[in-house]
């Protein structure tokens, strides 16, 4: 029997459990301030227009829809990049996230046989067994320090240096999963100098552009910054969160090439990887997608709710931090929580103090002490800084 | 690869580099001052527009997918796409099912809809509702949940699911697929890991079923092999098993612990009956044996790009079931995490309520009679013009599809002279076909028939 996945696998515990205080801090979903599931406006307003129009279901092709791959890649460098207005890049629509994980996985393991993904340490639990799964090797680099509850940039130059030359190198472009920790703009330029040193290859995992600082442009300028310096790099994107789309499964894989003619073929491969796989893309989320940035009106309406969600975040964030430092007379220095950025948050609880979380304060979080603030309210933030507090001090 | 010696298994990712660099380099016309050998291909330098993928060639289209592609580019008023197996109506326009749009109303109008991440194994009702559709409502192996179903991305997603959890946990890692069989069957099993074999099936000198060679072969299989069966309405040939047959392999397939592994896409399409259509799987099931069967609801409910389809696995306890799907959930998490909701959801809203169901069952059946009807009409249009050669399979067989029996040469005559779009081994789709392109197609076989060898 296998085990329940580690992250998945808390929102059914936290589903069995009928205590009145219960928190659900695992999965990275957005909740409003009623802790309810969000819908976007500018997402029933499309799938309105959808409706509507009476598009027919006929198989995408391959690659998926070509209006969504045009504008998703558009959206990811900016309309006017040189890479887009070159024909460089290779979108094919994938199945959110780990779909498109999967599909640049599965080229990499294809097209440079021995080559290894270095990851953060630590990272998403889910990329590694996407990279096993895939056959393709991984090893990690230095990336959380738990000393500050920050970046351990030296660690992270050097393990990235130390690395064999065309080395794949995972990136989050933004708000770091689980750490919530981001390099400031001055490290990305010194990671991408090793980089292009050690003719590594970047890629970069988006799941969150416009939701961690609320500006899709700010959350995209890692990405860019690599792709201004003419390096080819790959880019998996998710729309599950900035959507709201997470169970329409919309993403894509991005493949920045030095030349149109070399896209068109990692296209073609990518294709060839797919159909085996699950022969063509689901139409809907794509959609929903083409129909939301390819209209002004809707696409402005979607950066105010995106700021909106993004705000709440950061509203919560503060009102943690708080509640923390007015609960808690031990001097401990909570700032942490307001430098991290995006859904989660990495508190720096153990195992064992995580556990406590779980079993006496009925909060649900995934055992690495990654919280996620998208699930909490503000009306909940001293009941949870009560129960860091008293894990943090009182379990060891 | 000129002037390089680089053996390839102990290249570096350097080596390679190097390689694609001078193969670039021994093509290009560029001034060679601007060229250093060292020069990283990553490095931003706007000399050689070097590139690390250099090495990835351009695949050719896939061969099915690729008539389409084909089709679209030809300018001809006259063009007819017989490739994909994607259901027209007698206009030659795309059909969404009226139960289908009005299901998908109640859903986009019901203001307590979320999208949340469904689980790993997707929409449980509609994994209990495709279940009870395949195996029959009153199964027993459902009643004595024995059958764990996790929902799919269609019926690739479930094959591709299927196969790499046998490639994992059974004991056989053979596949043995009909000849011929969906031509992306072998891709999905290959790269799922297993080991693909075929028997017999297609007796072209009737243009039906080679069931001595079907007997023969699964005979001669390994014991515990795994066995792919089309459910119904063969692809692409058309040439199903009758019931008497049906009975024979299963006595054949369980006398040696073969493990079938049904692909079913067309329930409901090939006879218009969707019991009828289970049959094969229920016979198999009854015998309370296991099995594996992988549903599509792309056809049957014209949810092509949604991709909605279901992995069933026929367990013979409960407890097997519960690890079994235990398991399903760790092949299908890091491939996509959890599967897409939209086209579950229109099928569970359809199964759920009688009435929907009915009217489904009614749409369905006037897709299937209407291919029947395509059937007959161009069967009658070959007699019509004394075209050579016995057409009566066109008749006989079920299904979207017609193995017609023309070869490639003849295909390639039909495609260039009368702009008709089918797959090189002479399969064409039925669905595409309308009364006012029959005579048309007839005219092409006529000649393909009598002016190309």
């Amino acid at each position: 029997m296998a085990p329940p996945d580690p992250i998945l696998g808390v929102s059914e515990a936290f589903k069995a459990d009928d205590h009145e205080m219960k928190l659900n801090l695992g999965v990275g979903a957005y909740r409003t301030e009623d802790l309810q599931p969000y819908v976007l406006n500018v997402v029933k307003k499309a799938e309105n227009l959808m409706l509507e129009r009476g598009d027919n279901k006929e198989y995408l092709p391959i690659e998926g829809l070509a209006a969504f791959n045009k504008v998703t890649a558009e959206l990811l460098f900016g309309a006017d990049n040189a890479v887009i207005q070159e024909q460089r890049v290779a979108t094919v629509q994938g199945l959110s996230g780990t779909g498109s994980l999967r599909l640049a996985a599965a080229l990499i393991e294809r097209y440079f046989p021995g080559s290894k993904v270095l990851i953060s340490s630590p990272t998403w639990g889910n990329h590694k067994n996407i990279f096993n799964d895939a056959g393709v090797p991984w090893s990690e680099y230095r990336y959380y320090d738990p000393k500050t509850v920050g970046l351990d940039f030296d660690g992270m130059i050097a393990d990235i240096k130390a690395a064999p030359e065309g080395t794949f190198v995972l990136l989050h472009g933004c708000a770091h999963n689980p750490t919530g920790i981001d390099p400031t703009p001055e490290q990305w330029e010194r990671i991408a100098d090793v980089i292009q040193e050690k003719s590594h290859i970047p890629f970069f995992d988006v799941a969150y552009q416009g939701f961690a600082s609320g500006s899709l442009d700010k959350d995209a300028s890692s990405v860019r910054l690599f792709a201004a310096r003419g390096m080819e790099l790959l880019i998996a994107q998710s729309y599950s969160k900035n959507l709201g789309l997470y169970a329409e499964r919309i993403g894509a894989i991005n493949v920045v090439c030095s030349t149109s003619e070399v896209a068109k073929g990692v296209k073609s491969q990518l294709k060839r990887i797919a159909r085996p796989m699950y022969s063509n893309p689901p139409i809907h989320g794509a959609r929903i997608v083409a129909n939301v940035v390819g209209n002004s009106d809707l696409f402005n309406e979607w950066k105010e709710e995106m700021e909106l969600m993004a705000g709440r975040i950061m509203s919560v964030r503060k009102k943690l931090y708080d509640s923390l430092s007015a609960k808690d007379n031990s001097g401990k220095d909570w700032s942490f929580i307001l430098k991290q950025i995006g859904m989660f948050s990495f508190t720096g609880l153990n195992k064992a103090q995580t556990e406590n979380m779980t079993s006496k304060w009925h909060v649900y979080m995934t055992k690495d002490g990654r919280i996620s603030l998208a699930g909490l309210s503000s009306a909940k933030c001293e009941y949870l800084a009560d129960a860091i507090i008293d894990s943090f001090h009182n379990v060891s | 690869m000129h002037g390089v010696n680089v053996s390839q298994s102990s290249s570096s990712p350097a080596d390679r580099r190097l390689s694609a660099l001078v193969r670039h380099l021994e093509g290009s016309s560029m001034d060679s001052a601007n060229h250093s050998i060292a020069a990283a291909p990553t490095s931003g330098s706007t000399g050689a527009r070097i590139s690390v993928f250099d090495h990835v060639v351009r695949a050719p289209e896939d061969p099915i997918l690729g008539v389409t592609v084909a089709y679209n580019k030809d300018p001809s008023p006259a063009k007819l796409n017989l490739g994909v197996g994607a259901y027209r109506t007698e206009e030659g326009k795309p059909l969404v099912l009226n139960v289908v749009r009005r299901a998908e109303q109640m859903l986009v109008n019901d203001s307590s809809r979320v999208k949340e991440y469904l689980p790993i194994v997707g929409l449980a009702d509609f994994n209990k509702l495709s279940a009870k559709l395949i195996l029959g409502a009153d199964s027993p192996a459902i009643q004595e949940n024995r059958v764990t179903t996790v929902q799919c991305l269609s019926g690739t997603g479930s094959l591709r699911v299927g196969a790499e959890f046998l490639a994992r946990h059974y004991h056989q890692h053979t596949i043995y697929i009909p000849l011929p069989t969906w031509g992306n069957h072998t891709k999905v099993f290959g790269l799922a890991g297993l080991s693909v074999k075929t028997y017999r099936y297609y007796d072209p000198a009737t243009r039906g079923l080679n069931f001595e060679g079907l007997l023969e072969d699964l005979r001669s299989a390994p014991s515990g092999a795994i066995v792919l069966l089309h459910a119904c309405a063969h692809n692409p040939t058309g040439v199903d098993p009758t019931t008497h047959q049906w009975e024979q392999i299963r006595q054949l397939m369980r006398s040696k612990a073969l493990l079938p592994f049904f692909d079913s896409a067309y329930q409901g399409f090939a006879s218009g009956n969707l019991d009828a259509d289970a049959e094969s799987v229920r016979m198999f099931v009854r015998d309370g044996g296991e099995c594996l069967v992988a549903q599509s609801f792309a056809k049957n409910m014209g949810l092509y790009g949604e991709r909605v389809g279901a992995l069933s696995i026929v367990c013979r306890t409960a407890d097997v079931a519960g690890r079994v799907e235990s398991q399903l959930k760790l092949v299908i998490r890091p491939m996509y995490s959890n599967p897409p909701i939209h086209g579950a959801s229109i099928v569970s809203t359809i199964l759920k309520d009688r009435t929907m169901f009915q009217e489904w069952t009614i749409e369905l059946k006037a897709m299937a009679d209407r291919i029947i009807s395509m059937r007959q009409q161009l069967f009658d249009a070959l007699r019509g013009r004394g075209t050579p050669g016995d057409w009566s399979h066109i008749i006989k067989q079920i299904g979207m599809f017609t193995f017609t029996g023309l070869n490639s040469e003849q295909v390639a005559f039909m495609r260039n002279e009368y702009h008709i779009y089918m797959t090189s081994d002479g399969r064409i789709s039925m669905a595409g076909l309308s009364s006012r392109t029959v005579p048309h197609l007839a005219d092409a076989i006529h000649a393909a028939v009598t002016r190309v060898a």
